[in-house]
């Protein structure tokens, strides 16, 4: 293919050296602003920036076009040096329309770059985006680099030659010109994405060949107009030696359960039920086959569930992926899961709630539902993951604890780690650990098989149909201890109960103490879990540069808690704990070891910014 | 060497656990024809996996000294799917009751039977809730009082056998507790074929819904108020075998043998038609609008299996791309080198 060949195109501007930019897509629903941010966002990848990415769009999949809640938005920031966050603010936005002018500009640096199609400023797109005036000539946007681009006509112009185009095709590749106009801008190679243009449109070649004359003619519009004196260029980041790729959490999920099944020895088997976010880890298991990955889209939440403790007793990698209406649902069943005490994972994608709340913003509000929404005395592990890439390694953990203590695990994701996306250092498959798995062989003997009769983890055996010998019943009514037949005996009741707490709290045995990034005593311990993770180790790594008295601490085992955790938090005068919630994990932690905690709480479907974690801890230790 | 596999007995088939059920029950029966007919199909008992849901019918697997789950209400179908898509090898019952499967788990009962797993599920029908002690169920009668009817059932009941065909069910049968023999027949014919097969039992609760099934059991009325099917057979009852079922366009109506109308004219009863209609029509005779109601099989077709076609997909993908290598999955796609 002759696009892969070529050699870059170099602007003959002068160019202008950034360590790093953050740049945000934002249109409509339906003008394709994810595809350029992806796009954006591998191409800088590939260019060896480090990157951090933050998909956001709406439940709705077309609101009415030109409206403020059909604005769809993706935010990159890439760099040259290590980054954890999205970015606060941004250096530049594409506002494709009046609505998303509006709703992004707020987030706009002063004087930072600002390109609108300006021929979608029409007395009815005003009107859609509920404005009065014409904020391009209002004098409103008078602090920005206003960047007016006629999109349609050049665009149009561009493609006009394509032969057997719509003029609805036509519009539709304005995003390609675009994000050509911006690759200009940045000094991105155009080739990553002309291959992903072959790719995806290569059965029409007319779509094809549409798409790479916008991505070229918006290159060349930013060489040409006089609007731009020069671009800029971000270098690549100096990252560990090694093989990348760009990676979305989801996916990295999905890919660590397929190598937990790999390094056990097992199959995969995914019952799920569609739900945002979570739909694509069920979307991605279902198209490896050939890695013996079974997934069945069940007919509801409650059957995903109870079909992955029927393939869990068969014997095989059991997981099930859902958000917080679906783990709702699953309540029950994960409590048999519980008490029959097999290894299997539940995966909460978590989102805005409570009930139906925001399905495609990001919130941490699902912890306090996973550690106890159960019937009963009922404890499962949690573990969290807290960034993209990550997850890959949360999976395999999650895996090893299932089948080492024989119980269902908890993994906690949310909607922004989902769709997020980073770099990432691909693993050697030789050199990741394995998970030994075992099962009880045939017997011969007499003797009633004991599925309960347990090993030093208070690990029942996994006996699984089809031994000889070894059939057994398990059922949710209370059984005897050992024998594992129905007992209703208060003292058995009452020990089983103990050894089910038990088996879970000594988890605690098995996993790493709590690492502390920055000095092991202080005036404050920034203390977070799961998604916060990029945020407040950028925030403490300002704070620490300035000079303040903090560290970071970020958890990843939720229950039970890393042994060491309380030592930890002695070691500093104050606690302060982000979490996307109204103070789930700092419940648990001030019950747990009667320390009180500051938090920094929000719901407002966002992620922190780095900004308002700094505020929190300098108004503490400042 | 060919190891000869060990002839197995109905008391093989017990487990060591005592039955639990209130003396008297029809659950009784139908555990002593399962344990009766299970030997004869040659399937070890470790290869055999009753999972069951809540309620009295539901207790089934713990009698059973094979694999088991005794699971939650209503949901027994969705664990047997997530069993026998993962382990084919296994043969799956699922032992669920008109409350269990109609009402709390009528979604899983559904898609169990569209999707068509080789399975087995037997509901036993009391018509009415044993285990919470006697409350109406989905398929108590009109004007049922029980404890939370006290003035007469007001929900239409469901007929398990109509929505079975309705959820394009390819084995559908009914039998009934008392009437062992046929009910050992039906079982494993059920067990033979290869999908889901659904069978009503009629199971009497003496207890809470004492004589619910009389008019099917009783010696006087058995025979006028049944009907035996049997494939390729015109539907004949009564107790001289003197009245069959006629179809008068798409009504079915009673006649008297004899005289101008003889068993030409009678309804032929055909349980491999692929048409579902006629099975479907049968699943309407009810007692109450003076109907026998039909015992056997209505329903006998071969059609795709879900565990099958699902494993056929991985094979098809195995051969399409070969085994799946986990190196190659992590560095496909676009990918730079940082030295």
């Amino acid at each position: 293919m002759a696009v892969a060949t070529e050699a870059p195109l170099t602007s003959s501007k002068e160019t202008i050296v950034l360590e790093g930019a953050t740049v945000r897509f934002a249109g409509d629903s339906g003008d394709g602003m994810q595809v350029v941010g992806g796009q954006f966002t591998n191409t800088s990848a590939l260019h060896g920036n480090d990157v951090a990415t933050f998909p956001d769009f709406p439940a709705e999949i077309r609101a009415p076009r030109g409206t403020l809640a059909g604005v769809s938005g993706f935010q990159v920031q890439f760099a040259s040096s290590d980054i954890f966050t999205p970015g606060d603010t941004l250096n530049a936005l594409v506002a494709m329309n009046p609505a998303a002018l509006v709703t992004n500009i707020a987030d706009l640096e002063k004087g930072g770059i600002l390109i609108v199609n300006s021929e979608s400023f029409e007395p009815k797109d005003l009107k859609l985006a509920r404005l009065d005036t014409n904020p391009l000539d209002n004098g409103s946007l008078d602090d920005y680099r206003l960047i007016l681009v006629r999109l349609d006509t050049l665009n149009r112009n561009a493609v006009k030659d394509v032969e057997g185009l719509s003029s609805k095709l036509q519009d539709r590749c304005k995003n390609f010109f675009a994000l050509g106009l911006i690759y200009w801008l940045f000094g991105r190679d155009l080739s990553a994405t002309l291959r992903f243009v072959h790719a995806k449109f290569g059965s029409k070649p007319e779509v094809e060949a549409a798409n790479e004359r916008s991505l070229r003619a918006g290159w060349y519009y930013g060489e040409t107009t006089e609007a731009f004196v020069h671009n800029y260029q971000v270098e690549p980041a100096q990252l560990a030696p090694g093989t990348y790729r760009n990676i979305m959490g989801n996916q990295a999920l999905a890919w660590g359960l397929i190598a937990a099944a790999k390094l056990s020895g097992k199959e995969l088997y995914c019952g799920s039920y569609p739900i945002t976010p979570a739909s694509p880890i069920l979307e991605e298991l279902s198209a490896f086959k050939h890695f013996g990955v079974r997934t069945v889209q069940a007919e509801d939440e409650i059957a995903a569930m109870c079909s992955v403790i029927g393939a869990a007793f068969g014997g095989a990698m059991a997981i099930t992926s859902s958000s917080g209406p679906g783990i709702a649902l699953k309540g029950e069943a994960m409590g048999l899961g519980m008490i029959l005490e097999l290894p299997m994972l539940i995966i909460n994608i978590q989102r805005g709630g409570p009930s139906t709340g925001l399905p495609t913003k990001t919130e941490q509000s699902d912890l306090l539902q996973v550690m106890f929404g159960r019937n009963g005395e009922s404890p499962l592990p949690v573990i969290a993951t807290r960034s993209p890439s990550d997850c890959f390694e949360v999976a395999l953990e999650a895996w090893r604890l299932a089948t080492r203590f024989m119980t269902p695990v908890i993994l906690l994701s949310d909607g922004y780690i989902a769709n997020g996306s980073e770099p990432w250092l691909i693993p050697d498959v030789d050199a990741l650990p394995r998970i030994p798995v075992s099962h009880p062989g045939p017997s011969t003997t007499d003797e009633p098989f004991l599925p309960y009769q347990r090993d030093e983890r208070l690990a029942r055996p996994w006996a699984l149909p089809g031994t000889a010998g070894l059939m057994h019943r398990l059922g949710g009514l209370e059984k005897e201890d050992i024998t594992g037949n129905v007992s209703y005996d208060p003292d058995n009741h009452q020990h089983m109960t103990n050894v089910r707490a038990e088996r879970v709290a000594q988890i605690a045995d098995d996993i790493p103490p709590q690492a502390v990034n920055g000095p092991s005593r202080g005036k404050l311990l920034v203390l977070s879990w799961g998604g916060t993770y990029g945020t407040c180790t950028t925030a403490v790594q300002r704070c620490l540069a300035e000079g303040m008295s903090v560290a970071h601490a970020h958890l990843r085992y939720l229950n039970p808690f890393p042994k060491n955790l309380g030592e930890v938090l002695a070691g500093y005068d104050q606690i302060l704990l982000p979490e996307l919630n109204m103070g789930q994990l700092r419940m648990l932690v001030q019950a747990r070891y009667l320390r009180e905690v500051v938090g920094l709480n929000k719901v407002q479907g966002k992620p922190f910014t780095v900004s308002e974690v700094v505020f929190a801890i300098t108004k503490l230790v400042g | 060497m060919r190891t000869e596999l060990p002839v197995l007995k109905a008391a093989d088939f017990a487990s060591d656990q005592d039955v639990r059920w209130c003396p008297g029950c029809g659950d009784y029966a139908i555990l002593a024809q399962m344990k009766k007919m299970l030997p004869s199909l040659g399937v070890p008992r470790e290869n055999t996996v009753f999972i069951s849901g809540i309620g009295c019918s539901s207790r089934f697997p713990y009698y059973m000294n094979t694999y088991g789950i005794h699971s939650i209400h209503g949901r027994a179908p969705a664990f047997a799917t997530g069993l026998k898509v993962s382990r084919p090898d296994l043969m799956v019952w699922v032992i669920t009751g008109d409350g269990d499967g109609l009402s709390i788990g009528g979604n899983h009962l559904m898609h169990a039977i569209r999707r068509n797993l080789d399975i087995n599920i037997i509901l036993f029908n009391n018509r009415i809730y044993g285990l919470t002690k006697g409350q109406y169920s989905p398929t108590s009668p009109l004007g049922k009082k029980t404890k939370t009817s006290p003035m007469g059932a007001i929900d239409n009941p469901l007929h398990p056998l109509s929505i079975a065909i309705g959820c394009e069910g390819t084995f559908v049968a009914r039998s009934i507790d008392t009437h062992i023999k046929h009910l050992e027949v039906v079982l494993r014919r059920a067990a033979e074929h290869r999908g889901t097969s659904f069978v009503e039992v009629y199971q009497n609760c003496n207890v809470f819904n004492d004589g619910a099934w009389a008019y099917v059991n009783g010696r006087q009325t058995k025979a006028d108020n049944t009907i035996e099917l049997e494939h390729g057979a015109p539907l004949i009852f009564g107790t001289d075998r003197q009245r069959g079922i006629r179809l008068n366009g798409l009504v079915p109506e009673i006649v008297e043998l004899g005289g101008e109308i003889t068993e030409r004219d009678l309804l032929v009863h055909d349980e491999r038609a692929a048409e579902p209609s006629l099975a479907y029509l049968l699943s309407r005779l009810r007692h109450e609008d003076g109907f026998p109601e039909p015992i056997g099989v209505f329903r006998a077709v071969d059609s795709p299996r879900y565990d099958e076609e699902l494993n056929a997909q991985l094979d098809a993908a195995r051969a399409d791309r070969g085994d799946g290598n986990l190196s190659d999955l992590l560095n496909s796609g676009e990918t730079w080198t940082v030295s």
